[in-house]
């Protein structure tokens, strides 16, 4: 814990940061071909869907992430609201755009995949439903955060949003068993265990933590964008307040 | 066979699946990435101006 606030400083992360990103980056990268090999070589196809099945082990680590990058920020929100820690305002600014991207991906390979299997790009059910409103409320966030120049009140208000909008993320997760909707229910996370053969499991994990790696990797570049932004405003100030104070004294800059 | 003919019927539906998502995430790294690098130089340069030193300060 201890360690964890430590890191919770701008200058400490950008050195931390500055040293684990390559690995991340490789060890993403590494895990995204294999995966993709396995995927593309190695699983079968489906009994039922056939190829199309291909399509899965990309939708399937969107919409996690898109999920899991809500969920960084829900947290985040809550070190803004209750510590009103500077880096977890970083970190939530940081995470919209990724999570957005995930949620538009899982949106853009689940409409390719709905018209060969249920012969339709959209239907309005729970599941679709609900990952377009994560979308639009991760593009709200977005630009809730352009809107507010100040970033400290920025912060505060896009923390609000973005706990409201959390409510989203458990109706997304269990739309499938609370409505009867044309989406399938889970079948890699759920009570019993999935129902998916390792064949085709296996590839999808491997994928989903290559994936998973990749957005933190690119988080992280973020932040540190984030954090150098917020110096440059601070000094752009500063510098500003300078050229001010000597003006009004007549001196030259 | 080709890859494009052993995927069936739906090959256009499973390549333009994994075309866009490449576009997406190519865009975003790079969007990411640029900003990085501007934030990067805007920051270098303000600090080689000695902005935000204070006055009668040397830099190391």
């Amino acid at each position: 814990m201890a360690s964890l606030i430590d890191l919770a400083n701008p200058t400490r992360f950008m050195r931390f940061s500055a040293v684990v990103l390559p690995w991340l980056a490789a060890a993403s990268a590494v895990l995204v071909m294999a995966g993709l090999y396995l995927a593309w070589f190695v699983a079968p196809s489906d009994y039922q869907q056939g190829e199309t099945i291909r399509i899965m082990f990309i939708h399937v680590p969107a919409a996690w992430l898109a999920m899991m990058f809500y969920s960084m920020m829900a947290v985040s929100a809550l070190g803004t609201l209750v510590w009103r820690h500077p880096l977890a305002d970083v970190a939530q600014k940081a995470a919209a755009p990724i999570g957005a991207c995930f949620a538009l991906v899982c949106l853009i390979t689940g409409a390719l995949w709905g018209k060969p299997m249920w012969g339709t790009y959209w239907v309005w059910d729970a599941r679709l439903t609900s990952v377009l409103v994560l979308l639009l409320i991760y593009l709200g966030i977005i630009a809730l955060w352009r809107v507010l120049d100040e970033p400290l009140r920025a912060a505060r208000a896009v923390a609000i949003l973005t706990l409201v909008g959390f409510v989203n993320v458990p109706i997304i997760k269990f739309s499938v068993d609370w409505w009867n909707t044309l989406h399938q229910p889970a079948s890699v996370l759920r009570m019993g265990g999935p129902t998916i053969h390792p064949s085709m499991l296996w590839p999808l994990l491997i994928l989903a933590v290559g994936f998973t790696l990749f957005a933190l990797a690119l988080h992280m570049v973020g932040m540190r964008a984030e954090i150098m932004r917020r110096r440059v405003r601070t000094l752009t100030i500063l510098e500003a307040e300078r050229l001010d104070r000597l003006a009004t004294q007549g001196l030259p800059a | 066979m080709s890859i494009v003919s052993s995927l069936g019927p739906h090959a256009g539906f499973i390549l333009a699946s994994y075309g866009a998502s490449a576009l997406v995430l190519a865009g975003l790294t790079l969007a990411i990435l640029r900003d990085h690098r501007a934030q990067k130089q805007a920051l270098d340069a303000l600090e080689q101006r000695g902005a935000g030193r204070r006055p009668g300060r040397e830099t190391s």
